[in-house]
């Protein structure tokens, strides 16, 4: 297949060899060195998509970044990009290309018919047109179609990588200003980093005739890239294809670097993190377009973006072409196309035109209409014509004169890629004279040089460069005499009412503008929203500025008086697997396993992630529901013995001559009078006097307690204990050490508990005279050092046997073993849910709240008696902790046995127009098999007084009401004599 | 990312720290409510220089004093905590 548009030499491409590839199902080539942008013009394909709102048939616009309208989704093999930018794709053998957001194919789009709905769809027409009957009658549709893309239908397995990195120098950008403050900086020995977004160094030297130190620009940049790559004596890092994405405080800048043809197995992107001692921002320039009508047609393209296409890939984009500038560069741009054989007339906007670069054009013969501009073009899926009038012209009617052509060629004049300048803190400034915002005062460690500082000639942008790296002697030389660049603000054909386009991809036209100005959307915040400019996904980096000039002209300001929105990252799109990187499946958040968790599995046990815990919730057995094995574990604790292991239970141990001190100013309970061996319940709270946590504290010997914190709260406790100790007690010595990982717990409970812990051997005498409940004791358990603690959480006889992790698996087996005869049962973490449930036991988060006191649990011991100042104790006294009206714990029976009360039911009271209150819920809710009925948990305004009045509450529950009466929140054994039994 | 020079590890990443508060004298029991309340939910969240507690969590594990722009993010100062209630100062 040939390609119309590829000129017979010329550009950065092998052709020598052939690619083929696909779009909307035809076959075409290219060659190496492509982009997918530059291998479809030079087949001659013009249209390769449709706008986003109206349907419009687009062409390509730009030819990098920047690229508003050339959104492919891409295949290649399994590999599937749903929303790829044609012109940062490089090409590859065998990529299938398809135009998104058109159906049934890209010509006969049937959504095209919107735009000629377009007067229906203004600014803010969701807010409009859309609202009678209601929003949802037309947001199926409206969403079917909106978007870019199909999602793909499988998940991405492809292994994302992230790095970090260091150095003293980060340069962004391989252009003139970039290459010499890289080559500054290392030769003064600095380490550098120098990234470009483009596969090939150089930037505009890639395509502009120009030369540094007596070499081709191109030549001098690949040279100076060898050289850099080449020194001995630094380290010097030059990355390639690597866009600078985002700067972070703290000089901390995402890279995101694009990986050769997508190898199988890997990601497309490597995300790096990269600290800099100093940036320098070498990101150049972005060309404007000009808004005029019909100015989106396929066709119509940015000055430099063409030349680019000739430059780099040798594409000449057009035989004929007319060129719309507002500035001289325009100029240097139709000089290049019309050297390689295009026929160029200029049009410029200016009415006195005068340079060396608008001689340069007179002395090639190149046309030049003074004070005109285009009026419209021709063609629909291609540009075939053009209409040049008076660029004053308010008249809507005013037709213009025809010309034929088959490019149009537009030169807004230069904007300064000022974005991660801004993302640093940096503030832009309006600099009337270059018609732009430039970088005015940083905020950080950084410098911009070059085109991105508004030094647009070559000559600036290497001195620049050169001092920027903190170069000595002379910086590179450009050998050409530097044009003058001057642009004049002109955004836009001054006529109102017509559809001129702004924001391509997002079809913000300046009639829309206009509407945001009429209805006082002036603030720049606002009319980025109202209108949604600059908010698809090139983030309007060819929009905003000619937005921001056309509202200023609407409300008499200067673009500087309106100001910018806020840059914010990515400076351009980067994929979720690169920002998630290895953090994905049971990587996202690393789970906990139980030292036993192999063991468990033998056992039969359904695990699931409880907290930071994957652990058994219960053990079914063949052909047992995981409902009727639950029932089944709290059975056999409640009849006979169970086993469970509670490994996971926090273990910070508090040593040291001031650890009766410390513990006892830190928790609510009372902790110096405990005696050695014994245990004691405990509270822990937040300053603002709210339940932080619960516990079983434990005092080993005078100077030693052992805390008990939650499973999931073990790391906030251990990071309070150091808070309160560094930030408050200093002068405590007491050191703390989260023993947690180093002790296998299980916990024998029941009522034959005793009978199964006669059969071990143990030098620990299990005797309740020498060990009661909530005692404990240190020794030996079958020869292995281990600790014996009498606490329960279901409420029966129990025994909690820690030894070392190691020895856990074996003692499980053991104790399985040892209490064969009668029928020991291991259990897991739901079976105690409902056990604890029956008993009344709380679970802190379940069944307390952010605001939940002590009291309100009715826990009022310390509060009465405990007198010194315990963390969280003024809190207790305040008028919000003293109101009767607060949330209390209690007990709920339900009228009906059916099912359970539904967990977090409302409970309510019926006021005036029968409305609903809430009075509070239900925390905790099971079917008890001990007793046959559900029994629940509630935290309830004035609880206590509903339990004393046996009160008949009413639940809602999504539509459903079930009644319940308010009982003590116990439901089992109230007097607590099976602890013993 | 904030680089947070740690008085005892030297500089770290911003992602192994806690923030912990802003360093308050805390009033004694016998204080009022307003006084209280005061002291447990209003912050001072300057503009500019603005004294805060750190945690080094994924590090030593120490609490320090640290002075921060929160206009430029730039740090000031980092110091070990003194004696109970230099925090105040």
């Amino acid at each position: 297949m040939s390609q119309p548009r590829r000129l017979p030499s010329g550009g950065f491409i092998d052709r020598s060899k052939t690619l083929s590839f696909t779009f909307e199902g035809r076959r075409y080539e290219g060659h190496p060195g492509d982009s997918v942008a530059s291998a479809l013009l030079a087949n001659g394909v013009r249209l390769v998509g449709r706008s986003f709102k109206y349907h419009r048939p687009r062409g390509l616009l730009a030819a990098g970044v920047e690229e508003p309208n050339a959104i492919l989704d891409l295949q290649l093999g399994a590999h599937h990009d749903p929303n790829a930018r044609a012109t940062m794709v490089p090409l590859v053998e065998g990529l299938e290309l398809t135009a998104v957001n058109a159906s049934p194919s890209l010509r006969r789009d049937k959504r095209a018919i919107f735009d000629r709905f377009a007067r229906y769809l203004p600014a803010g027409f969701y807010y409009k047109t859309f609202i009678r009957p209601k929003w949802e009658t037309f947001e199926g549709t409206i969403r079917q179609a909106a978007g870019l893309g199909r999602n793909s239908a499988t998940s991405d397995r492809r292994f994302y990588e992230q790095q970090g990195a260091r150095c003293d120098l980060l340069v962004v950008g391989a252009g003139p200003a970039g290459i010499a403050a890289a080559l500054a900086g290392a030769a003064n020995g600095q380490s550098v980093w120098l990234v470009e977004q483009e596969a090939l160094p150089g930037g505009q030297l890639l395509w502009r005739d120009e030369q540094v130190d007596g070499q081709p620009g191109h030549a001098w940049a690949k040279a100076a890239i060898e050289r850099l790559r080449a020194l001995p004596n630094v380290n010097v890092t030059v990355k390639l294809a690597t866009q600078a994405a985002a700067y972070y405080d703290h000089n901390t800048l995402a890279l995101t670097e694009r990986l050769a043809a997508p190898a199988v197995g890997w990601g497309p992107e490597r995300l790096w993190l990269v600290r800099a001692g100093r940036v320098v921002l070498a990101t150049g320039a972005l060309e404007r377009p000009i808004a005029f009508p019909d100015n989106d047609r396929p066709g119509v393209m940015l000055a430099a973006a063409a030349a680019t296409y000739l430059g780099r890939w040798g594409v000449l984009p057009g035989k004929h072409i007319v060129l719309l500038t507002n500035n001289d560069d325009g100029y240097a741009s139709a000089l290049l196309l019309h050297r390689a054989g295009a026929q160029v007339g200029i049009v410029d906007v200016r009415p006195q035109v005068d340079g060396a670069l608008i001689k340069a054009a007179a002395v090639a013969g190149i046309d030049v209409l003074p004070g005109r501009a285009l009026l419209g073009v021709e063609g629909e899926f291609s540009v075939t014509g053009v209409r040049i009038g008076a660029a004053d012209t308010s008249d809507a009617k005013e037709k213009g004169q025809g010309f034929a052509c088959d490019l149009v060629a537009v030169s807004g004049g230069w904007s300064p890629a000022a974005h991660l300048f801004s993302q640093s803190g940096g503030k832009l400034a309006w600099d009337a004279e270059l018609a732009c915002f430039r970088p005015a005062r940083s905020a950080q460690e950084e410098v911009s040089v070059g085109a991105a500082n508004g030094a647009f000639t070559l000559a600036a942008a290497l001195v620049e460069g050169h001092a920027a790296g903190g170069g000595e002697g002379p910086a590179p030389v450009a050998s050409q005499a530097d044009p003058t660049y001057r642009a004049a603000p002109y955004w836009r054909l001054p006529v109102r009412g017509v559809r001129q386009w702004i924001d391509f991809q997002h079809d913000v036209t300046t009639k829309d503008v206009e509407l945001a100005a009429r209805e006082s959307y002036v603030s720049v915040e606002h009319l980025k929203r109202y209108t949604t400019l600059g908010m698809a996904t090139d983030q309007g980096k060819t929009a905003n500025v000619v937005g921001l000039g056309v509202m200023g002209e609407e409300t008499g300001r200067t673009p500087g008086e309106v100001g910018t929105t806020t840059f914010r990252p990515p400076y351009t799109p980067l994929t979720l697997g690169a920002i998630a990187g290895l953090n994905r499946d049971s990587r996202l958040q690393t789970r906990r396993y139980l030292p036993l968790h192999t063991a468990h599995l033998a056992a039969g046990a359904a695990c699931r992630d409880y907290g930071l815990w994957y652990r058994p919730g219960c053990y079914p057995l063949a052909g047992e529901s995981e409902a009727e094995a639950i029932q089944r574990e709290v059975l056999a604790v409640r009849r006979n013995v169970g086993l469970m292991d509670g490994s996971s239970l926090g273990k910070i141990e508090v040593t040291g001559p001031d650890a009766a001190e410390f513990v006892n100013r830190l928790y609510y309970n009372e902790l110096k009078t405990l005696k050695p061996g014994r245990l004691r319940y405990c509270l822990l709270l937040a300053e603002k006097g709210t339940v932080f946590d619960d516990g079983v504290v434990a005092r080993m010997a005078p100077d030693r307690y052992l805390l008990s914190p939650s499973s999931s709260h073990t790391d906030g406790v251990m990071a309070m204990l150091e808070e309160w100790h560094e930030g408050e007690w200093p002068d405590l010595k007491v050191y703390f050490h989260n023993v947690t990982q180093a002790w296998a717990t299980l916990a024998v409970s029941g009522p034959r508990a005793r009978e199964v812990m006669a059969k071990l051997s143990t030098d620990i005498d299990l005797s309740d005279a020498a060990l009661p409940h909530m005692a404990l004791a240190d020794g030996r358990v079958e020869g292995v050092a281990a600790r014996i603690a009498r606490v329960s959480f279901t409420g029966e006889r129990s025994y909690e046997i820690s030894v070392p992790t190691s020895h856990g698996a074996a003692l499980w087996d053991h104790l399985l073993a040892l209490g064969r005869f009668a029928s020991i049962t291991p259990y897991g973490i739901e079976s105690l849910m409902t056990l604890r449930t029956e008993k009344g036991y709380i679970l802190i988060g379940r069944d307390t709240d952010g605001v939940t006191l002590p009291q309100d649990l009715g826990v009022t011991g310390p509060l009465r008696n405990k007198t010194i100042d315990y963390v969280g104790r003024r809190s207790l006294f305040t008028p919000e902790a003293r109101r009767d009206d607060r949330k209390q714990l209690i007990g709920l029976a339900a009228e009906d046995a059916a099912s359970p009360l539904p967990n977090g039911a409302h409970l309510v009271e019926r006021g005036p127009h029968n409305r609903l209150r809430s009075l509070g819920f239900v925390t905790s809710s099971f079917a008890s098999p001990t007793l046959g009925r559900p029994v629940a948990l509630a935290l309830v305004e004035r609880g206590r007084a509903l339990v004393e009045a046996h009160a008949r509450l009413e639940l809602y529950h999504l539509g459903q009401r079930r009644f319940a009466r308010a009982v003590e929140p116990c439901f089992y054994d109230p007097k607590g004599v099976r602890l013993n039994a | 990312m904030l680089l947070i020079p740690c008085p005892f590890c030297g500089p770290r990443d911003e992602s192994e720290f806690h923030y912990a508060g802003e360093p308050k004298p805390r009033p004694a029991f016998a204080a009022d409510d307003a006084t209280w309340g005061a002291y447990l939910f209003d912050k001072a969240n300057e503009k500019g220089p603005h004294r805060e507690l750190w945690h080094h969590v994924g590090g030593c594990r120490r609490l320090f004093l640290m002075t921060r722009d929160t206009v430029t993010h730039r740090i000031l100062e980092t110091h070990a905590p003194g004696q109970h209630g230099e925090g105040q100062s």
